[in-house]
């Protein structure tokens, strides 16, 4: 028995992965444009995504999946997603990147608005380019300003994949939630936790080494 | 002929007009001072030739090349930017320096990102200028290990490292305690010995008065009394210079 749940845990663990790492895959980018954009010039663009920001921060990402997959099919009468598995994990992955990016925008807009005009100025003084300046000095210290929050960030994608399952993507809880039905046992969907804490306990193993890495300097 | 030449410069924020029509010149190897009350327009002056502000009007050379001239009324590009900026260093108040590179580093970036040599002669070099500002035994030091006096000498052997033909100093030693600020201004006055040609604001009138060749006196954007330290502190003519020397001796 104890083998079958495993397995079963495992397969749908390998997916709530997926969703992780595809969401930072895409999130990560998107969410460094949109800090972009919510710092350049373009007052249009700004308040986009200053409206953009707020809605994505301001509902549940569950509602957001929701509107995401069954939106298109019930206000166009035209189901964008299709109707199989993959249709309803590319719906999810939409969502979580969107949902995401936002979030990481505002901390790499923080990121990037901490590092002080000066540092730049004293770019320019000694005649750096925009781009010596950004990579060169700026970006060690916005990454070491934003390691902290991103981490705490990333933990909660972690969990957060749990969600998906709302539009039958048959992530890790999912799979154990099945045994109650079919095996009357629940202890299935208390272990989920284990891998939960684990995956989470490695992670916050490598931020901790990140942050230590940049010990060696403080801004 | 004088090395830096300003005339007329003009520099308004908004509505606000900063500096209302400011003429300097330097002559190569002089130490000018600038004095005057806070917001009166000298930081704004010195930000302004550096192009770190884009002058409302006026025009600026050093020697035979133009800085900049607002008839010329285009926009300057970074490139040109850049390359306008060559001719100065600019030494600021809170130092600015680096914070994740070593204090050799900070001074051997720009040359190396310029390519100013091979990897090597870089470092002979710029160990040389630190030694030149007594930090010989704080080449691999980072900024948070050094004292503010230290973070300041590290920031005026990184201007000198791309040897400038023009030194700013913006209130190098406002950010120091009065055991700090010997240390710089020490440094400063070598400078002034070896012939660098600097134009430095500064509070310190002191100082001001003994490394200078030339004073000015900024206020309410205007250079209200200049010419040699003398004749500024001990003969002012200006009504405003007379009344911010009265407020200096009355301390």
């Amino acid at each position: 028995m104890f083998q079958t749940v495993i397995a079963a845990l495992n397969q749908g663990f390998v997916k709530s992965l997926e969703v992780f790492y595809l969401t930072l895959l895409g999130a990560i980018p998107l969410g460094l444009i949109i800090s972009l954009g919510a710092m350049g010039k373009l007052k249009l663009l700004k308040g986009i995504i200053k409206v953009l920001v707020w809605v994505i921060r301001g509902t549940p990402l569950m509602l957001q999946l929701l509107v995401i997959y069954y939106g298109p099919g019930l206000i166009f009468g035209n189901n964008i997603w299709g109707s199989g598995s993959d249709g309803r994990f590319t719906a999810a992955m939409i969502a979580f990147i969107l949902n995401y990016a936002c979030y990481f925008s505002e901390i790499f807009r923080g990121g990037i608005e901490g590092v002080p005009k000066g540092q730049q100025e004293a770019g320019e003084v000694l005649g750096l380019t925009k781009s010596q300046i950004f990579f060169k000095i700026t970006l060690l210290q916005v990454i070491k300003r934003i390691i902290p929050p991103m981490g705490n960030e990333i933990i909660t994608l972690v969990k957060d994949t749990s969600l998906v399952r709302v539009i039958a993507v048959y992530e890790i809880m999912w799979e154990g939630q099945a045994f109650i039905k079919s095996d009357g046992i629940i202890w299935p969907l208390f272990f989920t936790g284990v891998f939960y804490l684990l995956f989470n306990g490695l992670l916050t193993l490598l931020f901790g080494w990140l942050e230590k890495k940049l010990d060696y300097f403080k801004v | 002929m004088s090395l830096l030449e300003v005339k007329n410069l003009k520099k308004s924020f908004g509505r606000i007009e900063v500096l209302k029509g400011i003429n300097v010149s330097l002559n190569e190897g002089e130490t000018l001072s600038i004095i005057g009350p806070s917001g009166g327009g000298k930081t704004t002056f010195l930000r302004c030739c550096n192009l770190l502000e884009i002058p409302t009007e006026g025009k600026i050379t050093v020697g035979d090349h133009l800085i900049y001239y607002s008839n010329d009324g285009e926009k300057l590009s970074d490139d040109e930017l850049r390359e306008r900026r060559r001719h100065f260093g600019l030494v600021f108040q809170n130092f600015n320096l680096f914070p994740q590179y070593t204090a050799l580093q900070n001074v051997a970036l720009a040359p190396t990102l310029q390519k100013m040599g091979t990897p090597d002669e870089i470092e002979d070099r710029c160990i040389g200028i630190l030694a030149r500002v007594g930090l010989s035994d704080r080449l691999n030091n980072y900024p948070h290990q050094l004292s503010g006096g230290q973070q300041q000498r590290v920031a005026i052997a990184r201007a000198l490292a791309l040897s400038p033909e023009i030194l700013f100093f913006d209130e190098p030693t406002s950010a120091l305690d009065p055991e700090l600020t010997g240390e710089v201004l020490k440094v400063i006055r070598q400078l002034a010995e070896e012939k660098t040609t600097m134009v430095i604001v500064t509070h310190e009138m002191s100082f001001a008065r003994q490394v200078s060749t030339k004073v000015c006196f900024i206020a309410d954007g205007v250079v209200a009394e200049e010419g040699t330290p003398e004749k500024v502190f001990d003969h002012p003519e200006n009504e405003r210079m007379i009344a911010f020397l009265g407020k200096l001796n009355a301390r």
